[in-house]
């Protein structure tokens, strides 16, 4: 607990505002940060003072996540802005699809998984025990690496969530599916085959139909994992577009290896490496001039 | 140095030997599969083959032997059997034939030695007739009789007249049959029903009672009725027999006995050395039609196999209707919702054994449980009267029910088995997105698991049916029977009987093949109704096949 807070307010102290900057000085320094996390030492995030003056529509609190007794996030702190797109980068194996699994506890399926510290969502608590897992992924979208499309028609996939709820009216129905296909820019595609099964769909579409399904209702935070990886070029520019038209109206989360991707669509950028974070920051900075030597490496496609 | 020993490696590597290759395993797979194949196809070519050949007509010949003994038959069989001669055993070849006239040969096949053969022939008129008793006839058609007249002489003009009134005489034969099997069982029932009535009402409201005194009264009625009703019954029957009265034709026998068969006795009779082809055809058809429509004669081995083929569907069927929710409850349980952990491992083992339970054990099980325990509480509580007056179980013994519920029993395995194999292939990440939509573990496996698992549940349920259709053991202890006419499901109320016995065409192979009492004659039967069984088999599971067909189209497409 104790170290918990050291490391708090280490991450305060070393913000941009504190005065550190990357200096020539630094460089030995900021390589040896990456050996130090490797060697299981605490590092503290460098977290940008632009990220924190945002209004959060989820705050990532100390929160460890431990698969048995494998530890695979450290001490995370971060603030997600609201109707803003937040990419996560990093190495393989990082961390990042837990932490997205973490917010909505998805990770709770998984038996050997225990957790520390907490998360809010627009500032209801996340972990609290008191809480309904299932009310609470109600208010939150989430899109996978694979596109899983469910063994139903397109029309039935998108109102999926609808219909768990006992939705029973046609009228909206036939409302949050055209709604949400032409917000998934997949309207003009299926609107003539709505009853067709879904699984007859290219990847392309059935990944943004995943998109759709994940907005339908009306989600909080959109959790997007890897959505493109599976995709060909073709379908990874359409869903893109896709992200870049949810900018602003949807809070959106987004897990990503393609570093192209993360500066093309997302406003703030953090980069995670072994389970923690290292440095947190809007996009232009991360990726123009970031704090940190190994940031800096990382998205320049130097190592990792 | 080194470069010099290398090379020879090289070389030997360049042609490299047999069995990197694998091209021995390739043989052995291919072979066992092969060998497999034949194996498969063999049987079941053998038994369609000699399945279907059993209506076929096949030629009467006359045989002529040394001793001046005439037989007429179908050539079955021939053989060279090694007898023992004067000085070192002989070969001898011998031909088996179906002599029939029982009651004169005292045989119905005999194995007759080539070498007392004289002379061989096929007679224009041989004439073969199948009887309602006393097993077939072979013998040429002399004259036709009503009484002591003679309505037509000669083969020829004897058997215009024959075809002429034999099937008229043959459908008031059938109409009286019915009346006495159906009509006056109805009547039966109805005295039955009305007796049962006043020992209830004695049981229920006391001896003394006027609620007693009432259903006296009314059994009275119905006897009343019944019998005004019988009356009726035996004039019609008793017309409908006297116009087949009288009616005959007469035989000569290849041994010179003559001997009138009644013409309503006829089953059915040909001549096969003067058919033509279409009219054999037609004759095939004919009996291919008695075997699938009719009641069985002579101790099942001879007429048709309707009941049973009537009760392996419904046998078939409501096991499946029992097994499939049971199983893939049970499998969803496992599955889904119990902990991993020693004790559903240990559950998955037991369930995997029971598969190895031999299956007499569960007609034990069924017996001792469902008709002695279940079926006895039943009967005490719902059939008391019927229990009390006639000692007669109603649930309380073998039935269609039981035998259902133990062969749902014994296929339960292979159910749940293939159900949790089904529901384990469906993909996590499916299941995943569900949760993530947030939909609750039994939303997601309503709505999503189990639409997807479908077609391999039906695949389980397919094995399932097709173990318990073929099963015999269970079945004689749980209510199979050699003979039960009564369906299970017929016009008397309430119209469905699952406590009735039944006849399973399984079961009949075994009696037919192995307790007739003329087992030479029931050979072909054994493989007619085993072709007919597997038939049927292959029928459910063809249907099954296209549901999951249909289901697989629906709900398990290709990824991308
Ligand atoms: N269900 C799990 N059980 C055990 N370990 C896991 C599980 N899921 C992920 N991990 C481990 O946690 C670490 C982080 O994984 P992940 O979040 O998938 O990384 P990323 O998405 O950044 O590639 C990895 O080392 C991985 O092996
Ligand atoms: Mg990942």
């Amino acid at each position: 607990m104790e170290s918990e807070q050291t490391t708090m307010e280490a991450t305060k102290k070393n913000g941009p505002g504190s005065g550190r900057t990357p200096d020539a000085g630094v460089e030995a320094g900021a390589a040896d940060r990456l050996l130090a996390v490797a060697a299981g030492r605490e590092v503290p995030s460098e977290v940008h003072e632009q990220v924190l003056r945002e209004r959060p529509v989820l705050e990532v609190d100390r929160f460890n996540l431990w698969y048995g007794a494998k530890q695979a996030l450290h001490n995370i702190t971060m603030p997600i802005p609201h109707n803003h797109v937040t990419a996560l980068v990093g190495p393989s194996g990082c961390g990042k699809s837990t932490l997205l699994r973490s917010v909505n506890r998805l990770n709770d399926l998984v038996p050997s998984a225990r957790t520390t510290g907490t998360m809010r969502l627009n500032g209801d608590s996340i972990y609290d025990p008191r809480v309904d897992v299932i009310e609470l992924r109600k208010r939150m979208g989430m899109v996978f690496q694979r596109p899983n499309p469910f063994p139903m028609s397109i029309y039935e996939n998108v109102v999926y969530a609808l219909r768990i709820d006992g939705e029973g009216n046609r009228g909206i129905l036939d409302e949050v599916c055209e709604m949400s296909l032409r917000g998934a820019a997949l309207w003009d595609e299926v609107k003539d085959r709505l009853k067709d099964s879904a699984l007859g769909l290219s990847g392309g579409q059935q990944q943004r139909l995943c998109i759709a399904r994940a907005i339908a209702a009306e989600p909080e935070v959109l959790l997007l994992d890897e959505p493109c990886s599976a995709l060909d070029p073709i379908a990874t520019g359409k869903v893109e577009d896709l992200i870049q038209e949810l900018r602003g109206r949807y809070s959106v989360l987004i897990v990503t290896h393609n570093m192209q991707q993360a500066s093309r669509t997302s406003d703030y950028t953090a980069f995670m490496y072994l389970g923690r974070l290292i440095e947190y920051g809007p996009t232009t900075e991360i990726f123009t001039k970031p704090i940190l030597r190994e940031t800096e490496a990382y998205v320049t496609g130097r190592f990792g | 140095m080194s470069s010099e020993r290398q090379r020879p490696r090289r070389l030997r590597s360049a042609h490299s030997n047999l069995s990197a290759h694998g091209e021995p395993w390739v043989w052995l797979t291919a072979g066992s599969l092969a060998l497999a194949i034949a194996m498969i196809t063999g049987l079941l070519c053998f038994i369609a083959i000699r399945g279907a050949a059993t209506f076929w007509p096949v030629p009467l010949e006359l045989v002529e032997l040394a001793d001046g003994r005439k037989v007429l038959g179908e050539v079955t069989g021939r053989q060279t059997a090694v007898q023992p001669g004067r000085d070192a055993p002989e070969q001898a070849a011998r031909r088996l034939v179906r002599t029939a006239n029982f009651e004169f040969t005292g045989n119905h096949y005999e194995w007759i030695d080539e070498s007392a053969i004289t002379a061989t022939t096929l007679p224009e008129w041989a004439t073969a007739v199948d009887r309602l008793e006393g097993g077939r006839f072979h013998g040429f058609p002399l004259r036709l009789m009503h009484g002591e007249e003679v309505v037509a002489a000669g083969a020829e003009g004897v058997w215009e007249e024959f075809e002429r009134i034999h099937p008229a005489a043959r459908e008031r034969f059938r109409a009286a049959r019915s009346i006495d099997k159906h009509d006056r069982g109805v009547l039966q029932r109805r005295l039955r029903a009305a007796r049962l009535d006043v020992v209830q009402a004695g049981l229920s409201s006391g001896l003394e009672s006027p609620q007693r005194a009432e259903s006296v009264k009314r059994e009275s009625e119905v006897i009343a009725a019944v019998e005004l009703e019988e009356k009726i019954l035996d004039q019609k029957t008793a017309s409908l027999r006297a116009q087949n009265a009288g009616w005959g034709v007469e035989f000569e026998t290849p041994g010179g006995e003559k001997t009138i068969l009644p013409l309503d006795s006829i089953v059915r009779a040909w001549q096969p050395n003067r058919l033509s082809l279409a009219s054999k055809a037609q004759l095939y058809g004919a009996r291919w039609g008695e075997f699938l429509a009719d009641d069985p004669r002579e101790a099942n081995s001879a007429g048709g196999v309707f009941p049973a083929i009537w009760g392996t569907i419904a046998m078939t069927l409501i096991m499946a209707v029992f097994v499939a929710p049971f199983g893939v409850l049970a499998a969803l349980y496992l599955r889904e919702y119990a902990t991993r952990g020693p004790v559903t491992a240990a559950v998955r083992i037991a369930i995997n054994n029971l598969a190895g339970v031999p299956s007499i054990v569960y007609g034990a099980f069924g017996l001792g449980f469902f008709c002695y325990v279940l079926g006895a509480g039943i009967d005490g509580v719902f059939f008391r009267p019927s229990l009390i007056a006639d000692n007669q179980p109603t649930f309380g013994t073998g039935g269609l029910l039981w035998a259902s519920l133990t062969l749902a029993l014994l296929t339960l395995p292979v159910v749940i088995v293939a159900t949790e194999e089904a529901l384990s292939a469906v993909p996590n990440s499916m299941r995943e997105g569900s949760y993530a939509c947030g939909a609750s573990k039994w939303q997601t496996i309503r709505r999503i698991v189990l639409p997807r698992a479908l077609p391999g549940i039906m695949t389980g349920l397919i094995l399932a049916m097709a173990r318990g259709a073929g099963e015999v053991a269970p079945l004689m202890l749980v209510g199979v029977k050699k003979i039960a006419l009564d369906l299970p499901i017929d016009g008397t109320f309430p119209f469905v009987h699952p406590e009735r016995e039944f006849m399973h065409l399984a079961y009949l192979i075994y009696d037919v093949g192995f307790q007739s009492p003329n087992s030479e004659a029931a050979k072909p039967m054994v493989f007619t109704i085993t072709f007919l069984l597997v038939a049927i088999i292959a029928l459910l599971n063809l249907t099954a096949i296209w549901i999951r067909s249909r289901l697989q189209r629906r709900y398990v497409a290709q990824q991308f």
